[in-house]
């Protein structure tokens, strides 16, 4: 078997639902070693590409080759190459954590003995060794998804799908995921990641496609993508009207940007880089002139503003779920 | 990670043997996967205690009001004993019930995000279904045991060696392991795995009521009559009644004078239908 060059390969996917197009001309590529971060918003079409790659869904139009076979000639090879984790933790809720990566293993065709020692060292490697015997059903969401993420990892996948893997986390648990994935990177898997977060793909992510409305609408580095949104910024309200002018020549020399004030509600902003290094550093150099901040935020772009800046329209997708 | 580096040669090298083995070796794998999902499905049975009450309560119950209550008002062909002639039709109508337990089992599983799991490993796509048969064939031995004891302890027997009694219930089982894949269609099929039990009891009753279960076919209006001398579960019952030497209603028709022929012939018919049918649809889920 030879490793190609490209782990995963779509051209011109089509897919509706009952006449409600899904994906309309999907095309990616992800080179084999890589992470690929899907970003967009909910109803883009990411699951939906997701799936078809996954060999789970049928498409209408277009080819899809994924770790070197074709997903509609040869989709058992697809299946014995790639894992899936996705929005929704595909574990049997009643059997135990331990159960359940015994009855992966075993569908793995692993012997028996082989697939009780690799669920014992999946349950410690994703901390989940003091609840093994617990019937996953009564898992919390974090742990459920490690678990799920575990139930993917059996036998080293040379494609691993995530589907919003950290959608519904604390923080915490969201940080467990991500070292997870980059220590499987580390080891040589390809991951397709979608997500709704800019931060995860600027996590996770070599490059990251921009997806809206079933196609991809925009793909490059993190760094590239960024550039192309727009800085985030830092917005203060200073105390006293009369110190703003002061303020904004402080700003304006620590942040370097071009600053924006309103006298009117006693408010400046201007465009940083190094978000929490910004805002010690204006902080610190407004407190050294005793001038008084009544507030301070720091800005991102919303994914709205992204895609505007990205595309030029705004997203199709549903408003309210958006965020970055 | 030299483990995963490990598994990684050991996917590889499965993946290999699945391409050499060929026709043989994929039969092999779907028999071995489905065993491992037969024993998934036991394993919740397991985990879950108050499920293995219902095994038992339902052949307990039905024995004695079909035994007790309903028995004290009727006649049987040929003045035989009641509960003899009642035994091999409670055998069979629990075994038709059960086919409730197995649609809803199959639209819960069809229903959760694991289904998407399996579907994504390179398995056999029958093992989730022959898994489910396996194991509520499982079930169905311990239901048919409870209902020969409880048939002993009210005054059933049998009364032409335990040979021919055995091949009797091997008959009784042969008919729930068809009903369980049309149980399976059916899960298939329904959208909503809470409604399956609403559903599957008014399609079943008809069923047990147009049958030799209760009464003699000839008895029933002309045409009723030849459905219920055709019935599948008239064929199982007469052909058990015969095998194990209880009172049995006889009749004109040639349904009637060969139920060993099609307390084979009907199952089998029903899984060489139903089967490939069910394995279809559950393929094609949310395609």
């Amino acid at each position: 078997m030879t490793y190609e060059t490209s782990a995963v390969v779509a051209e011109g996917l089509r897919k509706s639902y009952g006449g409600t197009p899904a994906l309309g001309g999907f095309d990616l590529t992800v080179p084999t070693g890589t992470v690929c971060g899907l970003l967009g918003p909910n109803g883009a079409g990411k699951t939906t590409a997701v799936r078809i790659l996954a060999t789970l869904l049928r498409f209408d139009a277009g080819h899809a080759r994924v770790a070197g076979h074709d997903v509609t000639r040869h989709p058992d090879r697809v299946r014995a190459l790639v894992g899936l984790t996705g929005q929704y933790a595909a574990v049997d809720e009643i059997l135990s954590g331990r159960q359940n990566l015994i009855l992966f293993g075993r569908l793995r065709h692993l012997p028996a003995r082989v697939a009780r020692r690799r669920a014992d060292e999946l349950l410690d490697q994703f901390g989940l060794a003091d609840v093994a015997d617990r019937s996953a059903g009564a898992y919390s969401g974090g742990m459920r998804r490690r678990l799920d993420l575990a139930a993917s990892l059996i036998t080293t996948p040379r494609v691993l799908f995530l589907d919003e893997p950290t959608t519904g986390l604390d923080p915490r648990s969201r940080n467990g995921l991500w070292e997870a994935v980059r220590s499987l990177v580390a080891d040589g898997t390809t991951v397709l990641l979608t997500t709704q977060y800019l931060e995860e793909a600027d996590q996770l992510a070599d490059r990251i496609s921009v997806v809206d409305s079933g196609r991809v609408v925009a793909e490059g580095t993190s760094a590239e993508l960024k550039a192309r949104i727009g800085e985030d910024r830092i917005e203060l309200v200073v105390r006293h009207g009369a110190q703003l002018p002061a303020a904004a020549g402080i700003v304006e020399r620590v942040t370097g940007g071009p600053v924006t004030s309103d006298a009117e509600i006693r408010q400046l902003s201007a465009p940083v880089v190094d978000r929490i290094g910004a805002l010690a550093d204006v902080m610190r150099a407004l407190q050294d002139h005793d001038i008084a901040v009544e507030d301070v935020v720091l800005r991102r772009p919303t994914l709205d503003e992204a895609f505007l800046r990205l595309t030029g329209q705004r997203s199709a997708g549903p408003r309210e779920e958006v965020a970055v | 990670m030299s483990t995963a580096v490990d598994s990684r040669r050991g996917a590889a090298a499965t993946t290999a043997e699945a391409r050499t083995a060929g026709l043989l070796g994929r039969l092999g794998w779907a028999v071995a996967d489905g065993w491992v999902m037969a024993g998934r499905n036991m394993r919740h049975v397991v985990r879950s205690p108050e499920e293995i009450v219902l095994y038992f309560t339902l052949p307990i119950m039905f024995v004695l009001v079909f035994g007790y209550v309903f028995g004290s008002g009727m006649a049987v062909p040929g003045n035989g004993n009641y509960r003899e002639f009642l035994l091999p039709g409670v055998f069979v109508m629990t075994m038709l019930y059960g086919l409730g337990a197995t649609a809803s089992a199959v639209a819960v599983d069809a229903s959760r995000g694991v289904v998407d799991r399996f579907r994504s490993m390179p398995m056999a796509r029958s093992a989730l279904l022959t898994g489910r048969a396996g194991a509520d064939l499982a079930r169905a031995v311990l239901e048919l045991a409870t209902l020969v004891v409880c048939g002993l302890l009210v005054g059933w027997r049998w009364r032409n060696g335990l040979g021919d009694a055995l091949t009797a219930m091997s008959l009784v089982l042969l008919l729930r392991l068809a009903l369980t894949w049309v149980g399976i269609l059916f899960g298939l099929l329904v959208p909503n795995p809470d409604t399956v039990a609403v559903i599957v009891f008014p399609l079943a009753f008809p069923l047990t009521a147009l049958s030799n279960v209760f009464v003699a076919p000839d008895l029933l209006p002309r045409w009723l009559g030849a459905v219920a001398a055709w019935n599948p579960l008239s064929a199982t019952v007469a052909a058990a009644r015969e095998l194990f030497g209880n009172p049995g209603i006889g009749g004109e028709s040639w349904a009637a004078q060969h139920p060993l022929v099609l307390a084979v012939g009907w199952p089998v018919l029903l899984i060489v239908l139903v089967a490939p049918l069910a394995v279809r649809r559950y393929q094609r889920l949310s395609r």
